[in-house]
């Protein structure tokens, strides 16, 4: 069975609606199926799409030179293409499957139905678009700016190609200090402003909180604070060079980021991963998930005070992460991926140290979650705090263990698999709760199944080369990745040009869709349990601010 | 109840016994450090980290420094919440110029005498991320540093040498990147 089996069904309902899908190049961006649209069947495309119960995997535009002609020749529409167009893609998922809707808009009236509408979890993805490229997205319920403070003017766009990289302005950047916060009034009703420097070690970051007494009655993220530019200075970078870059655009996540930009380009080129590499990227990357949602739990605890969690916690991942620096070079095991490969490679000795370290790790664990899992006082504070329903995650499109704990188990390793979790028994945990200590269990199942699997990757571990000369870029090649990383699925396209150097690079960190979930479940909390709350979604700030 | 004093007493020797019994380095770094925090600042040194731009890379590892293993506080190191409690600003981190005017009130906000000190190779020098229409690059482009920690991200023991460095900065050289931490 394949998993676009939907896809002619879906194809048909866009027919009934009279929206003309051109399928071009249909494998270009395998494993997802392109199809082109004309720009203003757009939005329509959407609402079919959300009708039939799609997942929006998030949109973004390309304004690079000739990204636009491709689909202008393809759709027909034009014989004599627009070189200065941009290029509008919108990744949606069903199944397992994935297709990706493409349009261009020309450069002079970039101009396009919203898909917000129809996918709520988009609105922050298509006014970044907006910040960035400058394409209008018409009916979209919230215009204001979003990534876009005060470091470039309105009506600038710092992806296009005529925006140099260094700037236009070399002025300080002062505070964003009018940006229209609706209000809400009323006797007894208060506003909390936080950030964007907090008062613990986390990165930066505003939260306006609008409270009655202990109430939350609303909460607004205003986020872009570290916005550095990731998307433009991808440009003209080799392969190696972006792959550093994708290391950095979320330290936390930096194997899921590098796995994601790598696979990619690997498409892209149509290069080959030995055996031996894919089994050592899950590694790494199960590897990240345990140390991370280790972090996780222990801080949860910490932040509605029990301190012995987090300092077991604490103490597990010190001992996790010494052995990434003693095996893989790195304590985060940044750069340890690189394109066609790993950087790395295990010593004849580290299978066996890595199986007694899993033994230790759940010899360790268990009783430690047995206790996370049944005790009052965490009971007390957990339970039924920060709780999102079903409905609420499938509306704003989230995965990973947010969309695992509130009844949503997509995971990219079990659902679209790609090497080696094609040979592997991927596990994914469901709970249906949706609170605080449903994503806590999420979590420590989650270590559980990674130390299985990791077991199992260590015992397969095939022999052979550890990295292939990745083939140089054809012009205009497109690749999508598609990487289940501990926050959940992250997507990442690059486009290369003429040159074989990046023209494109957009990296999707689940937290699009994370950070949007905090402002609903936090409503009805109380202000004291907003940090736990935060601590449970534990969305990334450069991960969205890119 | 039972089960957290099972556990807490089965690993107990590791979270109440100073690692630095294991490690000279550590010891010997976090006496000297106490020596020197004494001397200038009385008998502790407060921090506030800022994140100016970073990745989160180095957040993880300051968070490390809070950990049993290293358990930063025992040193009379520890992180404030404001920076008006603040003796010495860390900054992690290229500052992205949406952080800029942030980071400058924060550290007009630091009474004197403060200490800055640049964690990290972007917060150093700007990193991957340079200076770019978003980023301002290294910290001292938009703020005095007394310090630098390089490292991508510096690993916990170069940042506890870093911050002995920030106290006594003839006595002890800065952290060189390619020394790591071995176990």
């Amino acid at each position: 069975m394949s998993r676009l089996d939907w896809l002619p069904d879906f194809l048909a309902r866009l027919a009934a609606e009279h929206l003309l899908a051109h399928s071009g190049d249909e494998a270009v961006l395998a494993p997802a199926q392109r199809l082109v649209l004309d720009p203003e069947d757009w939005g329509n495309a959407a609402k079919v799409a959300a009708r039939m119960g799609l997942r929006h995997v998030g949109m973004w535009a390309d304004p690079s030179e000739g990204a636009g002609i491709v689909t202008r020749v393809a759709t027909g529409a034009d014989s004599t293409p627009d070189p200065q167009g941009i290029a509008v893609y919108a990744c949606l998922e069903y199944q397992g499957g994935y297709v990706v809707l493409e349009t261009a808009v020309p450069l002079d009236q970039p101009v396009l139905p919203s898909q917000t509408p129809h996918f709520p979890g988009l609105a922050r993805l298509e006014r970044h678009c907006h910040d960035l490229t400058g394409v209008t997205f018409q009916g979209h319920p919230d215009p204001r700016r979003w990534t876009r403070h005060q470091a470039w003017e309105e009506g600038e766009f710092p992806l296009r190609t005529d925006f140099p990289t260094a700037g236009r302005s070399v002025r300080h950047v002062g505070a964003d200090a009018d940006y229209p916060f609706p209000k809400v009034q009323g006797s007894g009703v208060y506003e909390i402003p936080v950030g964007p420097v907090h008062a613990g070690i986390i990165e930066p970051g505003h939260f306006r909180f609008q409270a009655m007494g202990e109430d939350v009655l609303r909460l607004e993220e205003r986020l872009g604070y570290v916005h550095k530019g990731i998307e433009k200075i991808a440009v003209g970078r080799d392969p190696a060079a972006l792959a550093r870059l994708a290391a950095r655009v979320c330290g936390d996540s930096t194997v899921a980021h590098t796995w994601a930009a790598c696979q990619a380009m690997e498409r892209a080129t149509g290069g080959a991963v030995p055996p031996r590499a894919d089994w050592l990227r899950a590694l790494m990357a199960e590897r990240e998930r345990v140390a991370n949602h280790l972090g996780d739990i222990g801080a949860i605890c910490n932040d509605v005070g029990f301190g012995f969690a987090h300092m077991q916690c604490a103490r597990l991942r010190e001992l996790w992460q010494r052995r990434s620096r003693a095996l893989f070079g790195h304590r985060l095991m940044m750069d340890a991926i690189c394109p066609g490969g790993v950087a790395w490679d295990l010593t004849a000795e580290a299978p066996a140290l890595l199986l007694a370290d899993h033994t230790a790790l759940r010899r360790a664990a268990i009783p430690l979650f047995d206790v996370i899992d049944d005790h009052p006082s965490l009971n007390d504070r957990l339970i039924s705090t920060g709780r999102l329903s079903t409905a609420q995650v499938r509306a704003l499109g989230c995965t990973g263990p947010v969309g695992k704990a509130s009844g949503l188990p997509f995971d990219v390793r079990r659902d679209c698999p790609y090497p080696p979790y094609d040979r592997l028994e991927v596990v994914v945990p469901q709970e249906r709760e949706g609170d605080v200590a449903a994503r806590v269990r999420v979590r420590m199942s989650e270590i559980q199944e990674s130390l299985v699997m990791m077991d199992r990757l260590l015992m397969t571990l095939p022999a052979g080369e550890t990295t292939a000369p990745l083939p140089p870029a054809p012009p205009g090649a497109v690749g999508l990745g598609l990487v289940d990383g501990w926050r959940g699925e992250i997507m990442t396209f690059v486009r290369f040009g003429a040159d074989g150097r990046i023209t494109r690079f957009f990296p999707r960190d689940p937290s699009w869709f994370t950070w949007p979930a905090l402002e609903q479940l936090i409503l009805g909390n109380i202000v004291p349990d907003f940090p736990v709350c935060n601590k449970s979604v534990n969305g990334s700030y450069s991960g969205e601010d890119l | 109840m039972f089960r957290i004093l099972q556990q807490s007493l089965k690993t107990g020797v590791i979270t109440e016994a100073p690692p630095a019994i294991d490690d000279p380095e550590l010891e010997r770094l976090g006496i000297e450090l106490r020596r020197h925090v004494h001397a200038r600042l009385g008998r502790s040194l407060a921090i506030r980290q800022v994140d100016a731009g970073s990745c989160n890379g180095c957040e993880l590892e300051i968070h490390a420094l809070n950990n049993p293993y290293y358990d930063l506080e025992r040193f009379g190191l520890h992180f404030v919440a404001s920076p008006r409690h603040a003796d010495a600003l860390l900054v992690t981190g290229p500052v992205s110029r949406h952080m800029e005017t942030a980071l400058r009130r924060t550290w007009q906000a630091t009474p004197v005498p403060k200490l800055v000190i640049a964690a990290g190779t972007c917060a150093c020098d700007g990193g991957e991320f340079g200076v770019s229409y978003a980023s301002r690059g290294a910290v001292e482009n938009v703020i005095p540093v007394d310090v630098k920690i390089p490292g991508c991200p510096p690993a916990p023991l170069e940042l506890l040498r870093g911050l002995l460095a920030a106290i006594a900065p003839d006595a002890v050289p800065v952290a060189d990147p390619s020394h790591q931490q071995d176990d």
